[in-house]
């Protein structure tokens, strides 16, 4: 399993903020599980798009679609940041 | 140097003080405190919400003065940044750089805030008379981290 954490503008749009996913065969980096959440349809599909300007992390530091994504690891989709 | 994230006011004259009595080497201090605007691309601003990313959101920042400790002579840091909701007049966030020297006090100090706008996971919502709206992300934050080169 992996812990899936969404967050602000992304959080509001799918209507959750964490969830539980039992990777699936073949789902072993960021942008192929980007790809798989797509897959679900409707707004997720719509938020997920590759065209979205999201930003991600594997465990709690900033990742590129070709960081690896195994058991265990915290996982997060956010858009660009907006603090300070 | 230390990093808090935290829905109270800080107090920018006792952080000061706390990080002079600590450090007799220390003979520049810069700081960087921002604020809520009533007004934000031309609509008025009723109150903001800021969410984090917790346990990110802190080890981030810690990168970021790391980079700068790594650029200039930083003797002490110190980021507070609140979250939840604020309103117009009412400090979002304070950065203070101590250092020998003004130099690298203050450009330091402006290379953290330049990062953390747009590396510290933080969004802001705004409620305008329209309703609420995520505040985009800012070509020109985008811009003043860039001229830091790498």
């Amino acid at each position: 399993m992996i812990t899936l954490l969404y967050f602000a503008r992304l959080r509001e749009a799918l209507g959750t903020g964490q969830e539980q996913l039992a990777l699936p065969t073949g789902v072993n980096n960021l942008g192929a599980l980007r790809a798989h959440l797509a897959q679900r349809g409707d707004v997720w599909a719509v938020e997920m798009a590759a065209g979205r300007n999201l930003r991600a992390a594997v465990n709690q530091t900033v990742a590129t679609p070709d960081m690896a994504v195994a058991d265990g690891d915290e996982v997060a989709f956010f858009p660009p940041v907006t603090g300070g | 140097m230390s990093v808090r994230v935290q829905q109270e006011d800080f107090d920018i004259s006792a952080e000061i003080a706390a990080m002079r009595r600590g450090n007799p080497k220390i003979g520049a201090i810069a700081s960087f405190v921002g604020v809520v605007r009533d007004i934000n691309d031309g609509d008025s601003v009723k109150t903001m919400t800021l969410e984090h990313y917790p346990g990110m959101t802190e080890k981030a920042i810690t990168e970021i003065i790391g980079q700068a400790r790594g650029r200039w002579e930083v003797l002490d840091a110190l980021v507070i940044h609140r979250v939840g909701t604020l309103q117009p007049t009412d400090q979002i966030v304070l950065v203070i750089v101590a250092s020998t020297h003004r130099g690298d006090a203050f450009a330091a100090c402006e290379f953290i805030m330049d990062y953390l706008k747009t590396q510290a996971p933080f969004w802001k919502k705004e409620i305008t008379p329209q309703g609420g709206r995520w505040v985009d992300a800012r070509v020109t934050d985008d811009k003043a981290a860039q001229r830091w080169g790498k």
